[in-house]
């Protein structure tokens, strides 16, 4: 993993893991080598819990078209739409 | 050299007193021999830098990987330890250095120790591999496209790492280089800085770039792999421990 940059944000949600889910509290976004997406670079975004441990761990890795892709469909839905 | 060889889990006392994991294989010849402390990659102790450590003990060295990750993620999967690690900043450079110090000792008191001991790492192990080298007493140490030995990570990086190329005139061993032309981390020009840095500081060292190749071209398992480059780096490992690690 070898770009080294890593955005890192604050969130509050539930995400499910191998074990169900648990509250998330924080997400990194970082491109860089996958673990297992067949691509040499990938972006890749970790939703954690930090307080129970490192296997509270969510994880995804994206080609940089599908990202981009996911990125736009997140923020036309949060536009289009209220609490 | 028959390749047969055993291999283990096993526990260290590391940095600060702390019980580590560590990955041991050792030739089941006997002969006095070398020995390998393997660093692995930012992707952690996974598979595939076990299986880098059984080739040292299928080759007649014996080898010991140990995880550095085992205080922030014992017993987790590799990737979910990479991961907390990485958000956690990584691993200080204090604690690498006497984990490896550890290492060491462990296989210099091994009976088939001929009491010369190299380190070899990748990625981010490259740049630890110098770190240790630079810090402890040893007989070889292989930097495989180690990154931040110069330069700096970008602003945005968690790893609290920094540049290390003025340790350069503690560098007790002769070194070994192996880097990617394609990689940006480190860089031709770093790769080319830090070869400058060591000939003006008078250290023996032995740098080859691979074209066509880029980061992690010795990962099997990673479309970044490069037979051709990471066949030859072997050869050149090999020869390297045959003229550094025999007693």
């Amino acid at each position: 993993m070898c770009t080294y940059q890593t955005e890192r944000v604050t969130i509050q949600g539930s995400g499910k893991g191998t074990k169900g889910w648990f509250p998330v509290t924080d997400a990194t976004v970082y491109f860089d080598h996958p673990v297992d997406a067949p691509m040499e670079h990938s972006l890749n975004i970790d939703f954690l819990n930090p307080s129970l441990g490192p296997s509270a761990r969510v994880a995804v890795e994206l080609d940089r078209e599908s990202a981009a892709a996911l990125s736009r469909a997140i923020g036309e839905m949060l536009a289009s739409t209220s609490d | 050299m028959q390749g047969d060889l055993r291999a283990e889990t096993t526990w260290l006392e590391g940095f600060g007193g702390d019980r580590i994991e560590a990955y041991l294989a050792e030739p089941l010849d006997q002969r006095p021999t070398g020995a390998m402390v393997v660093i692995h990659h930012m992707p952690g102790y996974d598979e595939g830098t076990k299986e880098i450590t059984r080739r040292f003990a299928a080759e007649g060295y014996l080898a010991i990987c140990p995880n550095l990750y085992t205080r922030e993620a014992p017993g987790a999967s590799p990737d979910d330890a990479a991961a907390a690690a990485r958000a956690l900043g990584g691993v200080p450079d204090e604690r690498l250095v006497g984990d490896v110090a550890a290492c060491v000792d462990k296989l210099r008191q091994m009976p088939q120790s001929n009491g010369r001991v190299g380190v070899i790492g990748y990625c981010s192990g490259g740049r630890q591999t110098f770190l240790a080298a630079c810090s402890l007493p040893l007989q070889a140490a292989v930097d495989c496209y180690g990154a931040f030995v110069v330069g700096t990570p970008p602003a945005s990086s968690p790893l609290k790492v920094g540049p290390i190329a003025d340790k350069a005139p503690d560098l007790s061993c002769p070194l070994l280089g192996l880097f990617g032309a394609d990689d940006q981390h480190p860089s031709p020009a770093e790769v080319q800085e830090l070869d400058s840095i060591l000939t003006a500081a008078g250290k023996a060292h032995e740098f080859h770039s691979y074209d066509g190749a880029g980061h992690a071209f010795f990962s099997t398992d990673r479309p970044s792999f490069r037979p051709e480059a990471a066949k030859d780096g072997w050869q050149r490992i090999w020869a390297f421990l045959a003229a550094n690690l025999s007693a």
